[in-house]
């Protein structure tokens, strides 16, 4: 084989293919001496599993993909996050969706899809913001903080005219009417970032470990987000939390961050992301995000859930690795992360987030 | 004739008979090599999470009981609850059909009931959200406030009307057309001289079902309530969908948190379970398993003890 010309096929697969910048075609051309079929021509299938989070977030960005690259099969299990986890570092799927980063002692444990001797690498991709829902008659604005809302969920404040919500919301006039909270009854990752929230808020109030499943023998259980937005909405003085797409026309409560009051917004969630530091003693290409959950910053929106693509640094398969380098250059670029958006009201990632992530995507072999 | 020649007359084996037999002997044993490898792959997997640290079970538990035994009630509870509110239902409505109605009417009814059976689980489960609990909650409301001084009715009510009694009521219509089918069958098979030799003695229609219907089906009637149970027993999406659960042991059966069933919380925590959670969840399944066995059993003695009596022999 003569090196020059296989540069060039590979050079010339890359432009052909997406719209890549200038400078990941270098990269892309550097790694194409290494797996020079790879490039040639983007065909195969690859197999993701994991985070139901992203489920319908992976669904469009499968569909777009598909069809600029005929030729690929993307296929993604929702079979939630620990199980993606796992079966990625077993070997069975390519890619994993994960609404936590990589522990230490998974990273320990190595990766069968991987080359030996490399990493698997977190690139936070999906970020959904986490809406306090609420249906009060005559009430549409409510402010609260988190130990208000902590006492809520455990079952400790249970009339709305409770003195603690009162104060949150000068001039408001609160009924005299129970609150019923309402959480998800399904193991959740949205239960388990709303409870990170309250936890590092509120920890004198909400006294358990964040976990997937709502840990207090309090309020009303609904299965599933459209579960929890149909019993809030058909329910008389309910209170909830939900994918704040699809909050739909209920009421959505203002949380305390600092002095101020904060609605949720796409901007806002990504903010948060942006205000958190990395975790630290990570491969250079590994994106894990300390969720700063108490964080002050003006601006930022606390309650969010933060979900990652879970990949090799170095793939054993060559041809794996261009697979998922392209998938994923898509799913962290502005449109993708437009479709995701669009499709499942993510939020999405800052432009300095969304650099950085190309950065690690394009560190990827 | 001879003697010994007669008794050398054999059936002749025809080669229909042996394949017909041979069927049947695989049709009994494919049941049972099912239920053994059920039964085998529940074991297996159920293992780990028995051996398990308590503390890598899901929730915060002490040991696997405890995380079991609030599930276990909870099924048992709710289809108890269904089950009293499903068989005096049903048995009016069978004796309605077999005894009172004009036979056009009760050919019909029947029909409708039957048709009750063949509306899949999960519309019930939506009926149940959308209607049911909501036009029960404030009935549920009354109910506290007058009867709250009794534990079944304890406060505080729920705001949403998703508690074990909507469930229990969900699941009553959902065993209710198995129940009404059978008995209706059983009745309609009492004697025609018991009914005839009650009349004769200047019994009314009532003193006719209570002196000759009613004896002559009863083991029909346990049996019939023992294939409902069991649907209920097993009934999962209904459950999942309507119930606000809570892993708790209550008789409370109007507030917001329920004692859940072993199949729904299958249901609802599969999808996101992983390592020993997996196995946890399949091993209160074999608890489910364990229970229905047993309460078939129960079920089975009372029908036996209480054959001598029925007159059907």
């Amino acid at each position: 084989m003569r090196i020059g010309s296989t540069l060039v096929i590979g050079a010339l697969a890359v432009t052909a293919l997406t719209s890549c910048a200038a400078d990941q075609m270098a990269q892309a051309s550097q790694s194409s001496s290494s797996e020079p079929q790879s490039l040639a021509s983007l065909d195969g299938t690859l197999n993701g599993a994991g985070a139901s989070s992203q489920g319908s977030a992976q669904e469009s960005w499968i569909a777009a993909f598909q069809t600029a690259h005929q030729d690929v099969t993307i296929n993604y299990d929702p079979t939630g996050s620990g199980a993606g986890r796992k079966s990625f570092a077993a070997g069975g799927t390519a890619f994993a969706g994960s609404d936590s980063a990589l522990s230490d002692t998974e990273l320990a444990g190595g990766f069968a899809s991987c080359a030996p001797d490399s990493q698997a690498i977190d690139l936070p991709v999906y970020i959904a913001p986490i809406a306090v829902i609420f249906n009060l008659q005559g009430v549409t604005e409510l402010n609260l903080d988190a130990a208000t809302i902590a006492s809520i969920f455990t079952g400790e404040i249970t009339q709305w005219n409770d003195p603690a919500v009162v104060s949150l919301n000068p001039g408001q006039a609160l009924p005299a009417l129970p609150i019923t909270a309402v959480h998800r009854s399904d193991d959740s990752g949205t239960t388990k970032n709303f409870a990170e929230y309250l936890y590092a808020n509120a920890p004198t109030q909400w006294t358990a470990e964040p976990s997937d499943a709502f840990p207090f023998k309090a309020g009303e259980g609904a299965q599933s987000t459209s579960g929890v937005v149909d019993t809030v909405k058909n329910g008389v003085g309910t209170i909830g939390y939900a994918d704040a797409s699809k909050a739909g026309s209920l009421s959505v409560a203002k949380i305390k961050v600092g002095d101020e009051f904060v609605a949720y917004s796409a901007e806002a969630a990504a903010a948060i992301v942006d205000a958190s530091p990395m975790a630290e003693g990570r491969e250079p290409g590994d994106i894990a995000i300390n969720l700063d959950r108490s964080s002050t910053a003006a601006g930022v929106y606390p309650i969010v859930l933060v979900s990652y693509l879970i990949a090799c640094q170095v793939y054993a398969d060559p041809a794996q690795a261009a697979l998922v380098k392209n998938y994923l250059s898509y799913v962290a670029s502005p449109e993708g992360q437009a479709q995701a958006a669009e499709f499942a009201g993510s939020a999405p990632i800052s432009a300095a987030l969304q650099a950085q992530v190309q950065e690690a995507i394009d560190s990827i072999r | 004739m001879s003697a010994p020649a007669e008794l050398q007359i054999r059936s002749t084996q025809r080669i229909g008979d042996r394949i017909f037999s041979r069927a049947t002997v695989f049709a009994g044993a494919t049941i049972l090599v099912i239920l053994a490898s059920v039964a085998v792959f529940l074991v297996a997997e159920s293992l780990p999470a028995l051996v398990a640290d308590p503390s890598e079970l899901p929730g915060t538990q002490t040991s696997f009981w405890s995380y079991a035994a609030p599930l276990a009630f909870g099924t048992v509870w709710a289809a108890i609850l269904a089950l009293l509110i499903a068989v005096p239902l049903s048995i009016g409505v069978a004796l309605f059909i077999s005894h009172y109605a004009p036979r056009k009417l009760a050919q019909s009814l029947g029909y409708v009931v039957d048709l009750l059976a063949a509306v899949p689980s999960v519309v019930y489960g939506l009926w149940g959200i959308g209607v049911l609990a909501p036009a029960l909650q404030p009935v549920y409301s009354v109910m506290v406030n007058a009867m709250g001084f009794i534990p079944l009715f304890a406060g505080p009510v729920s705001g949403t009307g998703r508690t074990i009694l909507t469930v229990a009521v969900v699941l009553a219509v959902m065993i209710l057309p198995i129940i009404t089918a059978l008995c209706r069958e059983i009745f309609l098979q009492t004697p025609k001289l018991h009914e005839e030799a009650a009349l004769a003695m200047g019994a009314t229609r009532w003193e006719v079902i209570k002196l000759a219907v009613l004896p002559f089906g009863r083991p029909g009637i346990i049996s019939a309530s023992m294939l409902g149970l069991g649907r209920a027993l097993g009934e999962t999406m209904a459950v999942a969908m309507v119930l606000s659960p809570s892993a708790i042991i209550s008789f409370a059966l109007l507030q917001s948190t329920n004692p859940t069933t072993i199949a729904a919380n299958i249901a609802l925590n599969f999808p996101e379970a992983h390592g020993i959670g997996v196995n946890a969840l399949i091993a209160s399944g074999l608890v489910l398993f364990v229970v229905t066995l047993v309460v078939n059993m129960i079920a089975r003695l009372i029908i036996n003890r209480r054959k001598a009596f029925s007159g059907a022999n």
